[in-house]
C-alpha cells in the first residue's frame, strides 16, 4: 500500500476513534444522576484514584519545590535578587509545575491503573455480564471513575503547589539563608489570586477532564487480549502526556499572554 | 478494606487538599489585599512613565495605598495618562498632592510615590493630580550631565 | 416464546447468518450446535440485544429485540439470565456479593431478605458453603455454577448457556448437566444451550438446531438427528473425522507437492 493510502487510513481511524470517544464521554455525563443516587460508588473510586496517589504527589511536590528553591537561589544571587526567591518558586509552581507535573504523575499512576482495570473487565466479559444483568456498565463502572479522577486531580494539583512552596522555603530559607520575611512578603504581593491561582486551578480541571477521559476510553476500547490491554495502558500515558502539554501551551498562551 | 475506613480516608484526603487551596489563597497570593473596602479612582499625567506597569504599587510615605489600573497615551496632551485605584480608607489626600514615578531598590520595579500637599480640599473619585514628576530616563540624565559639564567649562 | 425470522447478520464481508429462522419452545431445553466459529455465541448476543442484526426479527415475549430502546431492552434483560463461557464473575467481590449484585441493583430488598435469596440460589447449585470465597479462588466448574446462581438471582424466565461444558472434567460435567436439566424442569425455565459437546447436550436437549455456514443444516430431537439421513449431520453427531467436512484443507495432491519441492 502506498503512503497516501496509509495516511488516509490512519486519519480515518483517528477520526472514528475521536467520534467514539466523544459519544463515550456523553454517556459518562448521563451517569452523573446515577452517581448522585449511589454516592458509595464515587467514594470508593475517590479512594483508589485520589487517596492512593496522595503520597506520590506530596513527595514529588516537596522535592520539586526544594529543587526550585536551590536552583532559584543559585541563579538569583548572581543578580543580588535572592529576596525574590519566593515569587519565583510560587509563580513556577502555581502557574505551571503544579498543574502539569501533577497531571503527568496522575496519568502515569492512576490513569494507567484505570485503563488496565477497565480493559481487564472488558476482556473477562465482566462488562458484558453486567449488561446482561441489566446494569449499565457506563453508569456503574465508568462514570464513578471519571468523576473521581475529575475531582481528585485539581485537589492533588493544589496540594502539589502548596507543598512545593513549603519545599522552596525549606531549601531557600532554612538551607541557604534567604530571608524568610522577604520570601513570603514578596510572594504575597506579586502572586495574584485570580490571575495565578485561579488560572492554575482552571488548568488542572481541564487536565483532569482530559486524563480521566483518555484513561477510561482507552480501557473501554482496548482489544480484549493481554497484548491489547498493555498497549492500551501505554497509549493512555502517552496520549495523556501529549494532551496535557498541548493544552498547557494553549491555556498558558490564552491566560498569561494577554498582558 | 472496610467501607467505613475508606470513607474516612477519602474525607481526610479532600480536607487536606482544601486546606492546601486555602494555604495557596491566603499565604501565597495577595488574596487579603483584594478584600475590597471600596476604592476610588484618580488620574495623573506624566511626560514619561518609564517602565511603570499596570498593577504597580501606589504608595504614600512608603505605605501602599493602591495600584495602577490603566496606562494610556493621552492624544490631547501628547503625554501619558495613568489611572490609579486608591483604597477608600485613604480619602484625605489633598488636591495638591504630587505623584512621582520612583524605582524600588536597585533592580526593582517602578512604582508611584505620592507626597501629600497642604490644601484642605481632598481628592475625590475621578480627580486628576496636577503635580507630577516623570520617571528618570537614563539617557536624558547623561545628556543633562554632559550639557551641564560643558556649560561649566565655558 | 422466542421466534427468529429471516435473520441476517454479517461481520465485515462474512455472512454469519444468512436468512435463518428458528423457534425456541417455552419451558424446554433447546440446543444450538455446530462447528467452532459458526456464530453460536453471536446468536446469543443477538437474542439478548448486545448486537443488532442486519435484517430480520427476533421476537422475545412478543417484543422485537433489535427495535427496542435501551431502557426497554434493559427491562427485558431482567427476565433473561445469561451464563458466559468464563462465568464473567466480578473479580473484586466475593461469591455472595456477586450473586447479591443484581438483586441490590434492581430491587430495594432489605439485606436480610437478600441473604435468604442468595443462600437459596447458592444451595440450588450446591455451593452454599463457598459463599465467602473470591472468584479467583474458585475452580472453573465452581465459577460456572456460581455464575449460574447469579443468572438465576432475579428469577428470570429464560436462561442462555454459552458453551457450559467446554473444558470441564467429567465430574463437573456431570454436575452441570444435572443442574441444567433439574433447574429447567423445577423452575419452568426456557433454556438455550450453545455448545459443540454433542454427547452431553444430546443427553438433555429437547430439540437441537445444527448451524453451519450461516444456515440451519439440520434440526430435530436428538433421536431424529441421530438417525438422520444427511451425511453432514451424521458426521457431526457421530464425531467422525472425515466426511462432508473434509480432513484435508483444500490443496493439490501429495505427489505433486513433494515433487515440486525436489525440482527447486
Amino acid at each position: 500500500m502506498n503512503i497516501f493510502q496509509l495516511l488516509g487510513q490512519s486519519t480515518l481511524k483517528s477520526l472514528a476513534k475521536l467520534g467514539r470517544s466523544s459519544l463515550f464521554f456523553i454517556s459518562i455525563l448521563s451517569g452523573l444522576g446515577y452517581i448522585l443516587k449511589h454516592p458509595n460508588l464515587l467514594i470508593k473510586q475517590l479512594y483508589s484514584v485520589g487517596v492512593l496517589t496522595f503520597w506520590l504527589i506530596c513527595i514529588a511536590g516537596l522535592f520539586v519545590g526544594m529543587v526550585l528553591g536551590l536552583q532559584g537561589v543559585y541563579t538569583l544571587s548572581t543578580f543580588g535578587a535572592d529576596s525574590s526567591l519566593g515569587i519565583m518558586v510560587a509563580a513556577s509552581l502555581v502557574r505551571e509545575l503544579g498543574p502539569v507535573v501533577s497531571a503527568l504523575l496522575f496519568a502515569g499512576r492512576a490513569g494507567s491503573a484505570l485503563t488496565a482495570e477497565v480493559g481487564l473487565m472488558k476482556a473477562t466479559e465482566q462488562l458484558s455480564g453486567m449488561e446482561m444483568m441489566a446494569i449499565d456498565p457506563l453508569k456503574y463502572i465508568i462514570a464513578p471513575r471519571f468523576f473521581a479522577g475529575f475531582i481528585s486531580l485539581p485537589l492533588l494539583a493544589a496540594l502539589f503547589s502548596a507543598i512545593g512552596v513549603i519545599g522552596g522555603y525549606l531549601a531557600g530559607v532554612e538551607l541557604l539563608n534567604v530571608d524568610a520575611g522577604a520570601y513570603w512578603s514578596q510572594m504575597q504581593s506579586s502572586i495574584d489570586f485570580y490571575d495565578d491561582i485561579i488560572n492554575g486551578i482552571i488548568k488542572s480541571i481541564i487536565f483532569a477532564w482530559l486524563v480521566s477521559w483518555i484513561a477510561l476510553f482507552e480501557g473501554y476500547d482496548a482489544l480484549p487480549t493481554s497484548a491489547g490491554i498493555s498497549r492500551a495502558t501505554t497509549r493512555t500515558v502517552v496520549n495523556s502526556a501529549f494532551a496535557i502539554l498541548l493544552f498547557d501551551f494553549l491555556l498558558t498562551a490564552l491566560m498569561f499572554g494577554a498582558n | 478494606m472496610q467501607y467505613r475506613s475508606l470513607e474516612i480516608l477519602v474525607g481526610f484526603f479532600v480536607s487536606i487538599a482544601i486546606a492546601a487551596l486555602f494555604f495557596l489563597a491566603l499565604q501565597v497570593s495577595n488574596f487579603n489585599a483584594l478584600k475590597d473596602n471600596g476604592s476610588y479612582t484618580i488620574k495623573a499625567h506624566f511626560d514619561n512613565v518609564g517602565g511603570l506597569k499596570i498593577k504597580a504599587l501606589v504608595s504614600i510615605a512608603g505605605v501602599p495605598i493602591g495600584r495602577v489600573t490603566k496606562i494610556n497615551f493621552d492624544t490631547q496632551n501628547y503625554d501619558a495618562l495613568v489611572t490609579m485605584r486608591i483604597d477608600s480608607r485613604y480619602n484625605t489626600l489633598p488636591t495638591d498632592t504630587s505623584a512621582s514615578i520612583l524605582t524600588s531598590g536597585l533592580l526593582g520595579d517602578k512604582y508611584i510615590g505620592l507626597t501629600a500637599g497642604g490644601l484642605d480640599e481632598f481628592l475625590k473619585n475621578g480627580d486628576t493630580i496636577d503635580l507630577t514628576q516623570s520617571a528618570l530616563v537614563l539617557e536624558r540624565l547623561i545628556s543633562q550631565f554632559l550639557f551641564n559639564s560643558s556649560d561649566k567649562s565655558e | 416464546m422466542i421466534s427468529i425470522r429471516n435473520l441476517t447478520f454479517s461481520h465485515g464481508n462474512r455472512k454469519i447468518f444468512d436468512n435463518i429462522s428458528l423457534d425456541i419452545m417455552p419451558h424446554k431445553i433447546t440446543a444450538i450446535m455446530g462447528p467452532s466459529g459458526t456464530g453460536k455465541t453471536t446468536l446469543l448476543k443477538l437474542i439478548s440485544g448486545q448486537i443488532k442484526p442486519d435484517s430480520g426479527s427476533i421476537l422475545v415475549d412478543q417484543q422485537n429485540v433489535p427495535a427496542l430502546s435501551r431502557s426497554k431492552l434493559f427491562t427485558l434483560r431482567k427476565k433473561m439470565g445469561m451464563l458466559f463461557q468464563s462465568g464473567a464473575l466480578l473479580t473484586d467481590m466475593s461469591v455472595y456479593d456477586n450473586i447479591a449484585f443484581p438483586i441490590r441493583a434492581h430491587t430495594h430488598l432489605p439485606e436480610s431478605m437478600i441473604r435468604t435469596v442468595v443462600l437459596m440460589k447458592l444451595n440450588a447449585v450446591g455451593l452454599r458453603g463457598a459463599r465467602d470465597l473470591m472468584p479467583n479462588e474458585l475452580s472453573g466448574g465452581m465459577a460456572r455454577r456460581v455464575a449460574m446462581a447469579r443468572a438465576l438471582a432475579l428469577d428470570p424466565n429464560m436462561i442462555m448457556y454459552d458453551e457450559p461444558f467446554t473444558g470441564q472434567d467429567p465430574i463437573s460435567l456431570g454436575v452441570l448437566v444435572k443442574l441444567i436439566q433439574t433447574l429447567n424442569h423445577t423452575l419452568g425455565l426456557t433454556s438455550i444451550i450453545v455448545s459443540h459437546d454433542v454427547q452431553e447436550t444430546a443427553e438433555i436437549a429437547d430439540y437441537i438446531y445444527l448451524l453451519s455456514a450461516g444456515k440451519i443444516a439440520g434440526q430435530g430431537t436428538p433421536e431424529a438427528l441421530n438417525t438422520s439421513e444427511s451425511a453432514w449431520v451424521q458426521q457431526f453427531m457421530q464425531a467422525k473425522a472425515d466426511g462432508p467436512v473434509p480432513f484435508h484443507y483444500p490443496t493439490n495432491d501429495l505427489t505433486t507437492d513433494l515433487l515440486a519441492n525436489k525440482k527447486q
